[in-house]
């Protein structure tokens, strides 16, 4: 045995009961190659004989998985509800602060565009009186707040397939995050009735449905997927229903087991295909 | 075909199936101290129903990929000597954890089986057995990438699903391309379809080249 391979071991550095240590090494450490682990355990005394380095390798890995299982569960849905929600405000916040510079910088300047983007090319100016440093100013915090939407976008993009593989194919990482936003979580996602995945995010809709002031809402959040609202109005609830059926389904595979499942998809694809079919014939 | 050790036939409510000694795990059905080893659950079952030559005796030691929530590595770590369990999921890792505590030579480990030098500073070389289940595109890459924990006398036993390199091919084509691609590193001892436990999978039974 090299002294480069044993450099590797998980063991190296750690005392025989010290599961912290030995978590990290397990979780972030590697070796090029594997080795003899148990035998140059016993050699350099971290062991006593085989029985005992097996011993202490269970105590250390089911520590290790049980600590790493944990911190990237609460990492995952959490962090992509927080950042869902905060991409929301920021672009709400973003239109309306631009809605107020460009209005402000209308009354300053010539030839100003409306919006975010507006509010992005008034950034851009030179201001000389101090009524244009405001205005000019103003569209800054606009620019600085669109820019952390983007952001925040990316990092959803980058967090949702990880945290719900099949969710995110069936519809893209932000109606994704939205729905696990709405749910609490991708665990209450997955103990949801698909009626109820329909109308996520449609609730004041629902309410008013239950005092009998509406008809019942025949889609939430959900609309804002090419499958609904692509889909001629007449056969738009069939196509919710059908969408938000295969998306309770991802959801508990998603979070039951984690195995992405290609055929779901196929079968998603193919029943829009036929609720389309049948409007135009 | 020979059982390995430590797995038997037993009648289970009149039905008879394979059996493992050790802690029930998803509610298949015991008697006294052993547990059935369900087929329609389990590739690896179903190869052993199948009569398929596994080689395995009991005692091995084995690097199994894609673990999940640990149904078919209880059996294993049951019957086998040290047992590594590759998953790289945390939800279904959760209950393999409660898999794991109960059995002393299971140790499981949140990793990627597409980055073995991630865990080879974990996972011993020279084990008996490698058992790949991992349901996932590239599943020939997976197991060439995991042949260097191989002693050059083991085997692999893996379970090839068609859907997951392609859903639109037939399987049988999807099984050629494969097969092809392992035996640049293995050598095709066996390969067997699980029908009417598992549609749509191959198992094969290599020995590294
Ligand atoms: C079909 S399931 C395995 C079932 C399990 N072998 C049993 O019989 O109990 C496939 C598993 O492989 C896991 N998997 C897929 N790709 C993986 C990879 N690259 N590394 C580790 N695990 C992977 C999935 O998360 C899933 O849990």
């Amino acid at each position: 045995m090299t002294e480069t391979s044993t450099d590797a071991a998980w063991f190296r550095g750690a005392e025989s009961g010290d599961l912290a240590t030995a978590r990290d090494a397990i979780e972030h450490g590697s070796a090029a190659e594997p080795a003899d682990w148990p035998m140059q355990a016993v050699e350099a005394g971290f062991a006593d004989d085989e029985d005992d380095y097996y011993r202490l390798l269970h105590a250390a890995t089911v520590n290790a998985a049980r600590e790493a299982v944990r911190e990237r569960e609460r990492a995952d849905d959490q962090q992509l509800r927080h950042g869902v929600r905060a991409m929301d405000d920021a672009e709400r916040t973003a239109n309306e602060l631009a809605e107020r510079a460009v209005e402000w910088a209308g009354t300053l300047f010539d030839e100003v565009s409306g919006g975010v983007e507006g509010a992005r090319e008034i950034a851009d100016r030179t201001p000389e009186t101090t009524a244009e440093h405001r205005a000019v100013s103003l569209s800054r915090r606009v620019r600085e707040l669109d820019d952390e939407a983007a952001d925040l976008r990316a990092f959803i993009e980058r967090t949702a397939p990880a945290v719900a593989p099949n969710l995110c194919e069936m519809a893209g990482p932000v109606l994704t995050a939205r729905l696990v936003s709405l749910a609490g979580g991708l665990e209450p996602l997955a103990k949801m009735p698909s009626g109820t995945v329909q109308v996520l995010g449609a609730e004041d809709a629902l309410f008013a449905h239950l005092a009998g002031r509406a008809p019942s809402p025949k889609h939430g959040v959900i609309f804002t997927h090419e499958y609904v609202h692509g889909t001629r109005p007449e056969d738009r609830g069939s196509a919710a229903r059908a969408f938000a059926g295969k998306l309770a389904i991802a959801a508990r595979i998603d979070h039951y087991s984690g195995d992405y499942r290609p055929e779901i998809h196929e079968e998603l694809a193919d029943r829009i295909a036929t609720i389309r079919e049948r409007g135009e014939r | 075909m020979s059982l390995p050790d430590g797995v038997t036939r037993r009648d289970f409510d009149g039905r008879e199936g394979l059996a493992t000694r050790g802690s029930p795990v998803y509610g298949e059905p015991t008697d006294g101290p052993w547990r059935r080893w369900d087929p329609n659950r389990s590739k690896l079952g179903a190869m052993l129903e199948l009569g398929m030559e596994t080689g395995l005796g009991g005692g091995e030691s084995v690097l199994y990929l894609g673990a999940a929530s640990g149904t078919t590595v209880s059996h294993v770590a049951d019957v086998c000597g040290p047992t590594y369990a590759v998953e790289f999921a945390p939800r279904p890792a959760r209950d393999l954890l409660d898999v794991a505590e109960d059995r002393g030579n299971l140790f499981p480990l949140l990793k990627d089986a597409r980055k073995p030098r991630t865990y080879a500073h974990v996972v011993e070389a020279g084990l008996d057995v490698l058992v790949q289940d991992v349901a996932t595109r590239g599943q020939a890459r997976v197991a060439a990438l995991n042949r260097q924990f191989l002693a050059d006398d083991g085997r692999l036993l893996a379970a090839i699903k068609a859907r997951s390199e392609d859903v639109t091919a037939a399987p049988e084509d999807v099984f050629e391309s494969v097969l092809d691609e392992l035996r640049e590193e293995f050598e095709i001892v066996e390969t067997e379809r699980l029908e009417p436990y598992h549609a749509d999978h191959l198992a094969v039974i290599a020995r590294p080249r």
